[in-house]
């Protein structure tokens, strides 16, 4: 019997099983939908992670207090102390001590109320230096950025992200107003291009002010010196590595320590940044589509459960077929066939839904997914094998019914 | 329809025995059944030769063993000890593949049941033997069609057999015995659910083949059925008991069956 004939004669008998066909295909379909949406929601969400990253700026290695590096297993505080002066952000900008760093810009952040008039609004303050601009590829709307001069005058101007301007004052035009900050009242100089917000963290929520403002007129104190964030810019992408171990040299001379291992900063670039984000982003994406893929298992069964049910079903006509001539792997490969195409249909079915939603959930959910032609064309390829193995044992025992037994049945 | 019309459609007989010999040829045939520490023998020493042209009717009561003889001239079942011969080839000893090979080419079955495929048209069903036998789809259909036209049921053709009455579902199945032209007809309770119209039918279907030289066989527990045949083989506790020649064979005229 031809392979055509034989897909004929399938084919027939799933669309003359309408009702149990369809069930049997909505298993796997729900299955492949489910797995295309959370391998999409996964890469989205490593896109998104990177790109945030990304938006931070280019060519940029990270310097922040404390460490994460361990040799005896004990290192704690990473991102936090005061162990980051302002004197090293100034030693790392010099161009004789570390030659292949463009652009050194000194964070030093704190969250602080705004008020104008009778509005208020609570956002991050940060205090920086002039190259901030250029290091953290950002650009302004309207007005001018932080000047050397400002930082040296310690002057009371600050520079708006859009979203702060407009929960102020309703507009971004704000350039010349009046903020009052921790009671000091700060003319407003600049406003930020927006960038976006990426995950919830928004970059366009912010105050910017000068560095030395901040550390003297805003935290003051024991701290003031201290920094909680250094970005440096490589003069060149060649020039990265070189920046990051002149950094290294640099800092550890500075807070005079001998060995790498003890060091009391971490130097991050961008990229091992964005490979240890998206390797969080895979691990949960593997494991989201396993339990998607759970239920592909359970839709496997499915077709396993009505396959036997049709073989048990329908052991009269497989006794008169092998009476008739049909040797044991012509009746096996019918009901391999029959088991496939109910894996195929629900595949592609499923893949259809499953892109369908990765197009419109997006709209509802504020999460990206992308959906990759591999995942797609990959699920597809699953759902027919799953029709295929969870076929394979009713359809041996429907080759292996004897033809005597299987016309006697009623 | 008549009879002289089913003569007209009918064509040659067939010539598909590989010898001279008898088609069937049983030596010393046992069959015996275990059912745990139980062995129940169903057949005991059984010597049965039928030639090529013959209408035989193998009768006996239900318990008799001619339901497992029917299975194994028909190639359904192994024997335990003794030798088939069916058309001169030895398939005592073939294999499951084989024997399929073998039914599908030598033996067109007739099943009391009809099992004729409820989802399938009647010349669908009746190319199914052909299907098995990798013949072209278009030899298939014409074939398939002769066959229908020799049953008389040219105009329903294109009918799902839950749309054709007992007596022409009855038909269709004898159609798709003659489809693969094979050495011997076998037919198991063929009238079993049918009216004695219909019955009449079949019968006068069979008279006609035998008339066309085909070989027919035909199991039955009804006398009146098996008289039709022109020897009447009586299986009793396994064994043969008699073996006689029908001299006055009833005939059957389709449509006459109403008169007995």
């Amino acid at each position: 019997m031809s392979w055509t004939q034989t897909l004929h004669t399938a084919w027939s008998a799933v669309r003359s099983h309408a009702m149990r066909s369809t069930l049997t295909v909505l298993g796997i379909l729900i299955g492949i939908a489910a797995v295309i949406l959370t391998v999409g929601l996964g890469l989205g969400s490593q896109q998104d992670v990177s790109a945030q990253i990304n938006s931070l700026g280019s060519n940029l290695l990270i310097v922040t207090p404390g460490s994460t590096t361990s040799v005896a297993g004990l290192r704690a505080g990473f991102g936090s102390g005061s162990t980051l002066k302002r004197s090293d952000a100034d030693a790392l900008a010099s161009t004789v001590n570390a030659p292949d760093i463009g652009a050194v810009a000194a964070e030093k952040s704190t969250s602080l109320s705004l008020v104008n008039g009778d509005t208020n609004w609570t956002t991050t303050v940060t205090g920086t230096t002039a190259s901030w601009l250029d290091v953290r590829s950002r650009s302004l709307t309207a007005g001018t950025f932080l000047s050397a001069q400002d930082d040296a005058d310690r002057a009371l101007v600050v520079v708006l992200g859009s979203d702060t301007a407009t929960q102020l004052f309703g507009t971004t035009n704000v350039v010349g107003q009046v903020v009052t900050i921790s009671h000091l009242q700060f003319t407003v100089i600049g406003v930020l291009a927006s960038a976006g917000a990426s995950s919830g963290a928004s970059l366009d929520d912010m105050a910017i002010v000068p560095l030395s403002t901040a550390a003297e007129n805003l935290v003051g104190g024991s701290s003031r010196n201290a920094v909680s964030k250094i970005y440096l810019q490589a003069a060149s992408t060649a020039q990265l590595s070189a920046a990051n171990q002149e950094a290294q040299a640099l800092l550890l001379n500075l807070h005079s320590i001998t060995s790498s291992g003890s060091a009391d900063f971490t130097i991050a670039s961008q990229e091992s940044l964005v490979s240890t984000a998206t390797a969080v982003a895979r691990t949960l994406t593997v494991l989201l589509t396993a339990i998607a893929a759970l239920s592909l298992l359970v839709g496997g069964i499915g077709v396993m459960n009505i396959m036997l049910v049709s073989v048990t079903e329908r052991t009269r006509e497989i006794g008169l077929r092998k009476a008739l001539g049909a040797p044991p792997w012509a009746i096996r490969r019918q009901f391999l066939l029959e088991a496939s195409i109910l894996g195929l249909v629900g595949g592609l079915v499923g893949a259809v839904l499953g892109v369908v939603a990765a197009r419109t959930l997006p709209t509802v959910l504020d999460s990206t997914i992308v959906v990759s032609g591999a995942a797609v064309a990959g699920s597809v390829v699953v759902a027919v094998g799953i029709g295929l193995v969870f076929g394979v044992y009713p359809a041996t025992r429907a080759a292996r019914l004897a033809p005597i037994d299987a016309l006697r049945s009623e | 329809m008549t009879g002289a019309m089913v003569t007209e459609l009918f064509g040659p007989g067939p010539e598909a025995h590989d010898s001279a010999g008898p088609v069937i040829d049983l030596t010393g045939v046992g069959k015996t059944y275990a059912t745990g520490s139980l062995e129940f023998e169903a057949l005991k020493d059984v010597d049965l030769q039928i030639d090529a042209g013959e209408y035989v009717a193998i009768m006996g009561p239900s318990g008799s063993g001619k339901s497992t003889l029917m299975n194994i001239l028909g190639c359904l079942d192994v024997l335990t000890v003794g030798t088939y011969r069916l058309a001169g080839e030895d398939v005592s000893e073939l294999d499951e593949i084989e024997l399929a090979h073998i039914r599908n080419r030598r033996i067109g079955f007739v099943f009391q049941q009809f099992n004729l495929l409820p989802s399938l048209s009647a010349w669908r069903n009746v190319e199914l033997p052909l299907l098995y036998a990798n013949v072209p789809a278009a030899v298939r259909k014409e074939r398939a069609m002769a066959a229908l036209g020799r049953v008389g049921l040219a105009d329903r053709t294109a009918n799902r057999p839950g749309e054709l009455s007992g007596g022409q579902q009855q038909r269709a199945a004898v159609a798709r015995a003659i489809v693969g032209d094979p050495a011997m007809i076998l037919a198991d309770e063929p009238t079993g659910n049918l009216d004695s119209v219909s019955t009449a039918d079949v019968l006068a279907l069979f008279d006609e083949l035998h008339g066309q030289g085909r070989t027919v066989v035909l199991i039955t527990h009804e006398l009146e059925v098996a008289e039709h045949a022109r020897r009447i083989v009586r299986v009793r506790d396994g064994r043969i008991w008699s073996d006689e020649v029908n001299t006055q064979p009833r005939s059957a005229r389709f449509g006459e069956g109403g008169a007995r």
